[in-house]
């Protein structure tokens, strides 16, 4: 075999944002060597250019909610193989290595707690689980927190991330779009409010979902937020992709987003949305 | 009509340039070779239905694919009376990719749509392959509130490779447009039969396919990802496209057998492309038979029966017990 070989297929350059081991790391944004204690302290926003780093679903928690408010729901929800995937590994291997990885049991945290004084429904994504993909148990926890909130007249906040659909759960993965969306159409006719927030990236099945579905749709800085992926588009259409597309900002100028927030001010951002957004009582 | 032949396709192609001769052979020679033309015509019904018959998935999706299948304008010629094409969105322009309106079909007044695709250069080029841009799905919402204003049903067929993944889908909002006819379609008081007659494309093909009664036609395919690009990211190769085609079980009996379809509407021997008329009579009755039966529900029951249909799509299980739900 050569030394260097070229292979057949092309591969996605996507901008690393996983944390190596060790008291430092650089950053993708500014390319600076940045203290990881000093990151943890500023809610994993790098202190010298305001680059948002992945946030793990505990932190997202802690940020959001009040000590000691949050109490998860369904968290012994675990998908299964029913189509029995084998690609280059199989579905149970990817889904028992993305369980020992993160500790949990798929790629959605989900739950109740106090934001200040309002109670809400929370739900966090993380893309550290295989992409965050949306599967049959991704999809039955948001169409749970979401009925939840109707059932009890709670708004519902979803901290949105994915890669879009779980191929391994082939169709299941897509009809997850429907459910989530009936759901919300549910909890809108009930007069409840609803807030996704887009981190860094949200795409595809969930975009086309409950991502967009938001009352008011907020989102991080700089994130990539889009239908289908830069690479599928640039193959495509042939043509050069304008200048920051598919970034937060991007959405925002274009009207698509209604507000674009550092994550420090996130949680003042979304209780005082939340306290215009009331149910009104009768 | 220009030729097209798939690859398994071949022994029928062959067998027909055989009848033919034989045809050329008895006009020139006045010779009566009846019996021979008749045992040749038998032969080839019976090759159709064999090669039919053993269709891989994969096979399967090329026949999806034929560009000589019957396509959504097709169907409404054959199965509608007094068809009133409605244009655009009423805010961009008019997508040619779905296309829609007033109809009747067998005497039941509907909303009819579906997205388009194009059998040459100038037509493919009008409707884009029958990829939609966001003004396509707006568009198929604004005839599906018409629909429930008037209490029509409606009928959408659907038959693309997905939505279109372009700059100005993207700077239109297509997630958005296709995400609001999600929700929206769970809040219609009328029959809503959507039916894959094609290629069901994910979410471009999900943004007119949630409804009461799912239908597919039999050799139709509807997946999550093309399995040209389910083996790009799963083999790192496109060239398992075969295998991405079994395993992503996108073929009508999977469908039906899994719940995600509702019925499926059988094709004449040897596909929709070998007899327009028929499968479109076929599709047709189909339509009817779950119009009226529709038709009986009271809306509140239809709109409930139409959430929990799709609320139980999606098996999963707990960390604890076994299976809770299929």
């Amino acid at each position: 075999m050569p030394f260097f070989s070229k292979k057949n297929y092309s591969t996605i350059k996507v901008r690393k944002r996983e944390m190596p081991d060790g008291l430092w790391l650089k950053c993708p944004g500014c390319s600076e060597i940045v203290f990881k204690q000093e990151l943890e302290a500023n809610n994993q926003v790098c202190p010298k250019c305001g680059y948002h780093f992945q946030m793990p679903r505990r932190d997202r928690i802690a940020l959001l909610t009040e000590p000691g408010s949050f109490k998860e729901m369904d968290e012994e929800l675990v998908s299964v193989d029913t189509l029995g995937f084998t690609g280059t590994a199989s579905y149970t291997s990817k889904l028992a290595e993305n369980k020992k990885k993160t500790g949990y049991n798929d790629a959605i945290t989900i739950g109740t707690g106090l934001m200040a004084e309002l109670p809400v429904c929370l739900g966090v994504m993380d893309f550290s689980f295989l992409g965050a993909s949306m599967g049959a148990v991704v999809g039955e926890k948001v169409t749970r927190l979401i009925e939840h909130g109707t059932a009890n007249g709670l708004p519902v906040v979803v901290v949105c991330a994915s890669g879009g659909a779980r191929m391994y759960e082939g169709m299941f993965s897509l009809m997850q779009m429907a459910k989530t969306s009936g759901a919300l159409a549910r909890h809108a006719a009930a007069g409840l409010a609803y807030i996704p927030v887009l981190t860094h990236p949200t795409t595809a099945g969930v975009m086309a979902s409950f991502a967009t579905l938001g009352d008011v749709i907020v989102a991080e800085p700089e994130a990539l937020i889009g239908f289908a992926g830069p690479r599928v588009i640039k193959e495509t259409t042939q043509q050069d992709l304008p200048e920051g597309f598919q970034r937060s900002e991007f959405l925002l100028k274009h009207g698509l987003i209604d507000v674009v927030v550092k994550r420090g001010e996130l949680k003042d951002t979304l209780v005082n949305l939340l306290r215009f957004m009331q149910k009104k009582v009768a | 009509m220009p030729v097209y032949t798939l690859p398994f396709e071949k022994p029928i192609v062959e067998l027909e340039k055989k009848l033919k001769e034989l045809q050329t052979f008895s006009e020139t020679q006045k010779i009566d070779v009846s019996t021979e033309i008749e045992a040749m015509q038998q032969r080839i019904e019976e090759t159709k239905r064999e090669i039919y018959k053993g269709l891989t998935p994969w096979q399967k999706v090329q026949v999806a694919r034929h560009p000589l299948r019957p396509y959504t304008r097709d169907y409404i010629e054959l199965m509608t009376t007094n068809y009133e094409e409605l244009h655009g969105d009423r805010i961009h322009r008019d997508d040619r990719a779905i296309i829609g309106g007033f109809a009747e079909i067998d005497g039941h007044r509907v909303v009819i749509m579906g997205t388009q695709k194009g059998r040459d250069t100038k037509s493919n080029l009008e409707c884009n392959f029958g990829c939609a841009y966001p003004e396509g799905y707006r568009k198929a919402l604004r005839l599906m509130k018409l629909a429930a204003k008037f209490r029509l049903p409606v009928v959408t067929l659907i038959d693309t490779p997905g939505a279109y993944p372009g700059i100005e889908s993207e700077e239109r909002h297509i997630a958005e447009a296709i995400a609001v006819n999600l929700r929206e379609m769970f809040t219609f008081p009328v029959p809503i039969i959507p039916t894959i007659i094609g290629e069901g494309g994910s979410g471009g093909a999900l943004g007119i396919g949630v409804g009461d009664h799912v239908m597919v036609l039999e050799y139709a395919y509807y997946s999550v990802i093309s399995p040209e690009g389910c083996a790009a990211i799963l083999w790192k190769n496109r060239s398992f496209a075969d295998k991405a085609a079994e395993a992503l079980k996108l073929t009508s009996p999977d469908l039906l057998a899994a719940g995600l379809a509702d019925e499926i509407v059988p094709e004449p021997v040897g596909g929709a492309h070998n007899d327009r008329e028929k499968m479109a009579a076929t599709l047709k009755a189909c339509i009817v038979k779950n119009l009226v039966r529709l038709g009986k529900l009271d809306p509140d029951t239809l709109m409930a029966k139409r959430y929990d249909k799709f609320r139980a799509l999606g098996p999963y299980t707990t960390a604890a017990a076994g299976p809770s739900a299929a």
